[in-house]
C-alpha cells in the first residue's frame, strides 16, 4: 500500500529513460504519445494518492526498507499530494501546448520534461533534507536544458545567469545541510524537528545561521526580493510551454519554506521557533511591491507575466508568513490558482505573439491578432483571474488572505500592500489589453504582415507544424487580405482553456477545496502526526 | 588539524566568492568550482575529524569515522562535477552566441576601456 508513494517518482523517471533511449528510434509522434501517456498516468496516480491521504492519512515509504532516521523516507501527506496534483495538472497542459511544435527542435525535450517532473515530484515527496537537495539538483538540471531549448541569444544570456545563480544556491544549500547534520546528527526532516527541540544553548547560534542559510536558498528558488532578479529574463526568454511549466518552480521554493518553517522550526523548536518569521513578511510584501512595479514597467507581455509570477510568490509568502491556520489555508488555495493563471497567461502570450508578426508580444499597437474576440476574451478572463477581481478564484484567494490578516497586528501593512498592488495589477493588465486588442488597427506593419502560419491548424496536422517562437521562421505574407480573421488556433488554445478551466473549477468547488486546504494547514501547523508517521510508523508499513 | 582545515575551507570559500563576483564567465566558473571544493571539505568535516578510523564495522576498530558525510560528499562531488561540465559548455555557448565572455553579454567596445 505505502509503496504507492514512490509511483509519482518512478513513472517520470522510467518515462524519461524510455524517451531518452528511443529518441532516435521512434517518430516524434510516437514519443509525444508516450510522453502524454506518462503524464496522464502520473495524474491518475496522484489522484489516487489524493484519495488515500484526503481522509487524514499520511503515507510513508521507507526506501529500501531502512528504518526511518537512517534511510530515506518518502512522505505523502496532504501538503505534498496537493503540490503533486498541481504539478501534474500543469504538466498536462504545458505538454499539450509543447506538442504543437515547441518540442520539435531537439530530441531531448521530452526526456527533459519528464526529468523535470521527476525532480519536482521528488522535492515534494521527500522527507529527507539531503534528498531534497538532490531532487532540487535534478529539477534544476532538467530546467537548464528546458530553459535553453531552442537556443538564441536571449535564452543563453538569461540561462547563464539562471545556472550560475542556482549553482551558487546549491553550494549554500550544502553548507546549510552540512551544518544541520554537524549539530543535530540527522538529515531526516521529522527527526530534525525532534532534535531541534532539545538543542544545547551553545549551538543555537550556529543552528540559527544554518536555518537562515537554508531560508536564503529557498528564497532564491522562490524568487523573493532581493533574489528575484534572475526570474524575469529567464521566464520571458524561454519557450512558452517551458515558462508555463516553470510557474510551479517558484512554488517549490515557497513549499520548502513552508515545510521547513513549520516542521523543523515550528512552534516546538524552543529558541529557534519561527526562525524566519520576522523577515519573511516584510520580504514578501516588498516582493509584491517590486513585482508590481515590474508588471507596470514591462514592455512585453511575456516579461509582464514573469513579473506576475514574482507577484504571486510575494502574495503566497505573505499568506504563509502570517503563520496562522487561516493564512496558510488561504495560501494553499491561492497557490494552484496563481500557478494555473500565470501558466495560462504565458501560453496565451505566445498565441498572441504568433498572431502579431514581428511585433511578437511587445506592448505596442499592432495588427489585429487572429480570432481576436476569442483571444481577447481569454486575455480578459485571465487578467480578471490574476488581478483578483470578483467573482473568480484570485479574488477568493486574496479575500481569504485578507480575512486571515485581520486578526493580526500586521493588518495595516498587509491590507495596504495587497490592495494597492492589486490596483496596480489591474491598471497594468488593462493597459496591456487595450494596447494589444483595442488599439490594434491597420493590419500593416512595415509594409508586410508577418504571419506565423496561414493554414488553419488542425488536430492531426501537428507534426508538420515546426514553427517555434523564432520570428525568422515565420513566412512573409502580403498584407492584402491575408489579415482577414482566420479560425482560432484551437489546438493551441485548448491548453489555455484547460488551465483557465482549472481556475474556474477552483471557484466552483471552492467549498470542498477550502475545506481541504484548511485541514492541510492544520496538519502543517501540527506536525506531530507527520513526525509520528515517519519515525514511529516503520513497524506498520 | 581543525584550525588547518577551517583555514583551508575559509580561503577556498573566500577565493570562490571573489571569483564568482567577477564579470567574466571563466573566473565565475573557477569560482563555482572552488566553492564546490570548499563545500565538499566542509561536508567531510561535519562528521568530525578522525584519523585512520574505519567507516564500516570491524572487530579490531578502536573507533569509527562517521560514514554518512562520506556518502554525502560522494553525492555532492558527482553533482558538482556534472554541473561544472554543464556550466563550462554553457559558457562556451554564450561566448559563441553573444560574441563575448562577459556575463551580461556586454561587448568590449561597449565597456569604455577595453580589457
Amino acid at each position: 500500500m505505502n509503496q504507492a508513494v514512490i509511483i509519482p517518482l518512478l513513472l517520470p523517471l522510467l518515462a524519461a529513460i524510455a524517451l531518452l533511449l528511443t529518441r532516435r528510434r521512434l517518430t516524434l509522434h510516437a514519443r509525444r504519445a508516450l510522453n502524454l501517456a506518462a503524464v496522464v498516468a502520473e495524474l491518475a496516480a496522484v489522484l489516487w494518492l489524493l484519495g488515500q491521504v484526503a481522509g487524514d492519512g499520511i503515507l510513508v515509504y521507507q526506501v529500501g526498507n531502512w528504518p526511518a532516521p537512517y534511510g530515506i523516507s518518502l512522505v505523502a501527506d496532504r501538503l505534498a499530494v496537493w503540490m503533486l496534483l498541481i504539478t501534474a495538472l500543469l504538466a498536462c497542459c504545458a505538454l499539450l501546448y509543447a506538442v504543437q511544435g515547441t518540442d520539435s527542435g531537439s530530441r531531448h525535450f521530452h526526456p527533459l520534461f519528464q526529468l523535470q517532473l521527476f525532480g519536482l515530484n521528488g522535492a515534494f515527496l521527500t522527507g529527507d533534507i539531503f534528498n531534497l537537495f538532490v531532487f532540487f539538483e535534478v529539477l534544476l538540471l532538467a530546467s537548464y536544458g528546458l530553459l535553453l531549448h531552442g537556443g538564441g541569444r536571449e535564452r543563453v544570456r538569461a540561462g547563464l545567469h539562471f545556472v550560475v545563480l542556482n549553482l551558487a544556491g546549491s553550494t549554500l544549500f550544502l553548507f546549510a545541510v552540512g551544518t544541520l547534520y554537524a549539530i543535530l546528527g540527522t538529515l531526516n526532516m521529522a527527526d530534525l524537528a525532534l532534535q531541534v527541540r532539545d538543542i544545547a544553548p551553545g549551538d543555537v547560534g550556529v543552528l540559527r545561521a544554518a536555518g537562515l542559510l537554508l531560508f536564503t536558498v529557498f528564497a532564491l528558488k522562490a524568487a523573493l526580493v532581493p533574489l528575484y532578479l534572475w526570474l524575469p529574463a529567464a521566464y520571458a526568454g524561454t519557450s512558452a510551454p517551458v515558462a508555463a511549466l516553470f510557474a510551479i518552480m517558484t512554488k517549490v521554493g515557497a513549499y520548502a519554506i513552508l515545510r521547513a518553517e513549520t516542521l523543523i522550526f515550528g512552534d516546538d523548536a524552543g529558541p529557534l521557533a519561527h526562525l524566519v518569521e520576522p523577515v519573511l513578511l516584510p520580504l514578501a510584501l516588498l516582493t509584491m511591491v517590486v513585482a508590481a512595479l515590474g508588471v507596470l514597467s514591462a514592455r512585453g507581455l511575456r516579461r509582464q507575466t514573469a513579473y506576475l509570477v514574482v507577484l504571486s510568490v510575494g502574495t503566497l509568502l505573505t499568506a504563509f508568513a502570517l503563520g496562522t491556520q487561516a493564512g496558510i489555508a488561504a495560501g494553499l488555495y491561492y497557490l494552484p490558482h496563481s500557478t494555473f493563471a500565470a501558466a495560462a497567461l504565458f501560453l496565451l502570450a505566445d498565441v498572441i505573439a504568433r498572431g502579431r508578426g514581428a511585433l511578437r508580444d511587445r506592448l505596442d499597437p499592432g495588427p489585429v491578432v487572429p480570432a481576436a474576440p476569442l483571444v481577447g476574451g481569454l486575455f480578459f478572463l485571465l487578467a480578471v483571474l490574476i488581478a483578483g477581481l470578483p467573482p473568480l478564484s484570485g479574488f477568493l484567494g486574496k479575500w481569504m488572505l485578507l480575512r486571515a490578516a485581520l486578526e493580526l497586528p500586521e493588518t495595516p501593512w498587509v491590507f495596504s500592500v495587497v490592495l494597492s498592488v492589486g490596483l496596480l495589477t489591474i491598471i497594468a493588465l488593462a493597459r496591456s489589453g487595450s494596447l494589444l486588442f483595442y488599439r490594434a488597427g491597420g493590419a500593416v506593419w512595415g509594409g508586410y504582415l508577418l504571419l506565423p502560419s496561414v493554414e488553419p491548424a488542425n488536430a492531426d496536422g501537428q507534426d508538420t507544424c515546426v514553427l517555434d517562437s523564432e520570428p525568422g521562421t515565420a513566412t512573409l505574407t502580403a498584407t492584402a487580405d491575408a489579415a482577414a480573421p482566420r479560425c482560432p488556433d484551437w489546438s493551441r488554445l485548448a491548453p489555455v482553456l484547460g488551465l483557465a478551466g482549472f481556475c474556474l473549477a477552483l471557484v466552483a468547488a471552492a467549498g470542498p477545496v477550502t475545506d481541504f486546504t484548511a485541514a492541510t494547514a492544520d496538519a502543517v501547523l501540527h506536525p506531530e502526526r507527520y513526525i509520528q508517521a515517519v519515525l514511529g510508523g516503520s513497524g506498520e508499513s | 588539524m581543525e584550525a588547518l582545515l577551517a583555514g583551508i575551507i575559509a580561503s577556498l570559500t573566500g577565493c570562490g566568492v571573489y571569483l564568482v563576483l567577477r564579470a567574466y564567465t571563466f573566473p565565475v566558473v573557477l569560482g563555482l568550482t572552488l566553492l564546490s571544493y570548499a563545500v565538499n571539505l566542509f561536508l567531510f568535516a561535519t562528521g568530525r575529524l578522525t584519523v585512520g578510523q574505519p567507516a564500516v564495522i570491524s572487530a579490531s576498530a578502536s573507533g569509527y569515522a562517521d560514514p554518512l558525510p562520506q556518502a554525502l560528499v560522494l553525492t555532492a562531488i558527482v553533482i558538482a562535477f556534472g554541473m561544472t561540465a554543464f556550466v563550462i559548455m554553457l559558457a562556451l555557448k554564450a561566448r559563441a552566441e553573444l560574441g563575448t565572455d562577459h556575463v551580461d553579454g556586454h561587448r568590449e567596445d561597449e565597456r569604455g576601456q577595453g580589457a
